[in-house]
């Protein structure tokens, strides 16, 4: 394999898993606060639908981009007013919430099936891009990945390095002591969720207007459950989910490059190379259970309601 | 899929008022279908929900439609299967190879019910099979493909390994191969029917490896996209994908179910029909090649009209004899073609591709 071909794979495994890690990135904080929402699924789908027909009918990719992310968090306020202020059971209603966004979403986006738009083009950073091998790995990309590059640092600051990300934490750790200081727990659960939300219209927008631009009905192919997988792997921890993100990236575009070279290994056990080699590192990371306990947010989809403190 | 019932349920409550009691008894004949993927797919579903769309205008009000969509292959298209049966659906037609197995087993549960398996083999008393001669649009397709390549490698996205997929990458082969003898195809299986993520990974893996046409054997426009992207080429699947790909896409090849349809139902209607094994293609007018990129050179546009015409005619057949698989053993005498029986066994790679069929 010449440096060229293995800068493709890299470019491509990014590519493949930019959509997960932006997903995870807003689970992973919807779920710090203490929230299990399983509607990503369907809020990617919600946000994919309406970037397309932001971009679309406006020929504007921003818009298209800002309306993905309202879609999702449309859909993860739905969430929160069941799940958080009626306090129903938050797995039945995430994946009610999905359900529903899978129907809603082609029946909303049913007449732009068939359209296309140009999609966003990548931007070459100055200087940067020209640095062999990583420049155009890095720096030769399009908008929304150096968004997630952004993103992911972003995230891991606030929640590691601030006073709220202290309070998301505190919030889906011990709701109750966190009460008792005052802190407003169904607010802060309703910001995280909100976040998730828009994380995941964040990555629809990234599969219809940049991936495959286009709109076709359940087009994220199960994207949502992958990343939820990958949360709880990389043991709720930004730089596990990055890592795994990108793992998952790898292994999925290595299958597929190594059968165009003809290696004779059936791909039925090729097509489980992603999934199996993300869960042994995973699993390998994070193998100290303790660890994995304590890194759980205790009150993970427990329902709180303050009327009764 | 709810809705769609609903709507059903709601448009039958409005027809009982509205018919004269003496046409009250003459109930609709109820024709149920199941789909693989979702019917917004533009691809396989679509073309099939085309199909029963022309059915129902063809018979205006006799016959009543049911859709469900994206049912999973496997135990879940059993339960789906059998609850068409179950609320009276005279005809169900299960649109996918891996509804096969479900449909056996449901219709023996059901020998009223009329079952039409489309790409499966298994038949029974109740069950016919209907397959599209796909093999004679991939030939074109190799033709067009092997006339219009410049690296002389050509991409092929396939799915399964099933007969029908295999039949087709043999035929594709050997279309180029008889206008290009250097021609060298590359085959990557992405095991999905649809996956517009995954099918447009495979057509840039595939052109990141030389290969500057990209055929597919999967649902989703998403490789033709990829393809204009980098300014290469490539083939539409089951619908016309032109739109999609206004400079890549050379022409598509569509699968045109209505008048089997329509055709089926009436023999149900006349109490004609027996199960059969019913292949349809560019004679039949079931299989079409439409919208053909008027950019393409006129040499390749020629080369895709004769050669359609010469398989719809009976003049040319793909598969005829002398021919090896890519082990050296003869697969086919010379002067001999294979039916349509010995077609749908094929599980032989043709001499010349440099591949193993996954096991």
């Amino acid at each position: 394999m010449d440096m060229e071909l293995i800068q493709q794979i890299l470019i491509a495994a990014l590519k493949t898993g930019t959509p997960l890690l932006l997903i995870a990135l807003g689970e992973l904080v919807t779920e710090k606060s203490g929230v299990l929402n399983l509607g990503q699924e369907g809020m990617v789908l919600m946000g994919a639908m309406a970037g397309f027909a932001g971009a679309y009918y406006t020929g504007n990719l921003f818009l298209g981009m800002s309306l993905a992310m309202v879609a999702g968090m449309i859909m993860a306020l739905l969430f929160g007013a069941l799940a958080l202020s009626l306090n129903t059971s938050q797995v039945a209603t995430g994946l009610a919430l999905t359900i529903f966004s899978i129907g809603l979403s082609s029946f909303m986006g049913g007449s732009l099936v068939g359209s296309t738009i140009p999609g966003f083009k990548a931007i070459a950073i100055p200087f940067l891009s020209d640095i062999p091998f990583i420049g155009d790995l890095l720096f030769n990309q399009d908008i929304l990945i150096y968004l997630s590059f952004f993103i992911a640092g972003a995230t891991w600051w606030v929640l590691h390095k601030t006073r709220v990300g202290l309070t998301v934490r505190a919030v889906g750790e011990n709701p109750h002591s966190a009460n008792a200081l005052g802190i407003k727990v169904i607010k802060i659960r309703y910001l995280a969720t909100l976040f998730g939300g828009a994380m995941a219209g964040l990555a629809g927008a990234y599969l219809s207007l940049s991936y495959t631009p286009m709109w076709m009905e359940n087009m994220s192919a199960g994207r949502g459950w992958i990343a939820l997988a990958l949360v709880v792997f990389a043991s709720w921890r930004v730089g596990y989910l990055m890592l795994g993100a990108y793992l998952f990236g790898i292994a999925s575009i290595l299958h597929l490059v190594m059968q165009g070279f003809g290696f004779d290994i059936s791909p039925n056990l090729l097509a489980m190379m992603p999934y199996l080699a993300t869960l042994i590192v995973m699993v390998l990371i994070s193998s100290n259970s303790l660890k994995q306990k304590l890194s759980t947010p205790m009150s993970l989809s427990k329902p709180f309601d303050p009327k009764l403190h | 899929m709810k809705f769609n019932k609903l709507v059903t349920a709601a448009a039958l409550a409005v027809n009982a008022f509205l018919l004269p009691a003496t046409q009250a008894a003459d109930d609709p004949l109820k024709v149920g279908f199941v789909y693989v993927g979702p019917v917004g797919d533009h691809g396989w579903s679509y073309e099939h929900d085309q199909g029963r769309l022309e059915l129902e205008k063809h018979f205006d009000g006799k016959v009543e439609t049911t859709y469900v969509e994206n049912v999973p292959e496997g135990a879940d298209a059993e339960r789906v299967i059998t609850q068409l049966a179950k609320s009276g659906h005279d005809v169900i037609f299960t649109t996918s190879f891996g509804f096969m197995n479900p449909t056996i087993k449901v219709a023996k549960r059901f020998p009223k019910v009329h079952f039409e398996n489309a790409t499966g083999y298994k038949r029974g008393k109740n069950v016919g099979t209907y397959l599209l001669s796909t093999y004679q649009g991939r030939y074109v397709s190799g033709v067009a493909a092997g006339m219009e390549t410049e690296s002389n490698v050509l991409g092929y996205i396939a799915s399964f390994p099933i007969p029908e997929v295999i039949r087709d990458i043999n035929a594709v082969y050997l279309g180029a191969k008889s206008v290009n003898p250097d021609i060298k195809m590359k085959i990557v299986w992405v095991s999905t029917w649809y996956d517009p993520g995954k099918e447009a990974d495979a057509a840039n893996a595939l052109m990141d490896q030389g290969a500057d046409v990209i055929i597919q054997h999967t649902d989703s426009p998403a490789p033709l996209i990829a393809a204009e992207k980098r300014g290469k080429m490539g083939i539409g699947q089951a619908s016309d994908m032109s739109h999609f790909a206004p400079n890549a896409h050379m022409f598509s090849v569509r699968d045109h179910w209505g008048p089997y349809y329509i055709d089926t139902v009436q023999k149900i209607m006349d109490n004609t029909w027996k199960p059969e094994d019913y292949w349809g293609g560019f004679k039949e007018e079931i299989l079409q090649i439409v919208s053909v990129n008027p950019n393409l050179s006129d040499e390749i546009k020629t080369a895709i009209s004769e050669t359609e015409a010469k398989i719809k005619s009976g003049e040319f057949h793909p598969f005829t004899g002398p021919m090896n698989d890519n082990q050296g053993n003869e697969v086919i005498p010379a002067g001999k073609t294979l039916t349509d029986e010995e077609l749908a066994g094929v599980m032989w790679y043709v001499e010349g591709i440099d591949a193993k069929i996954p096991q």
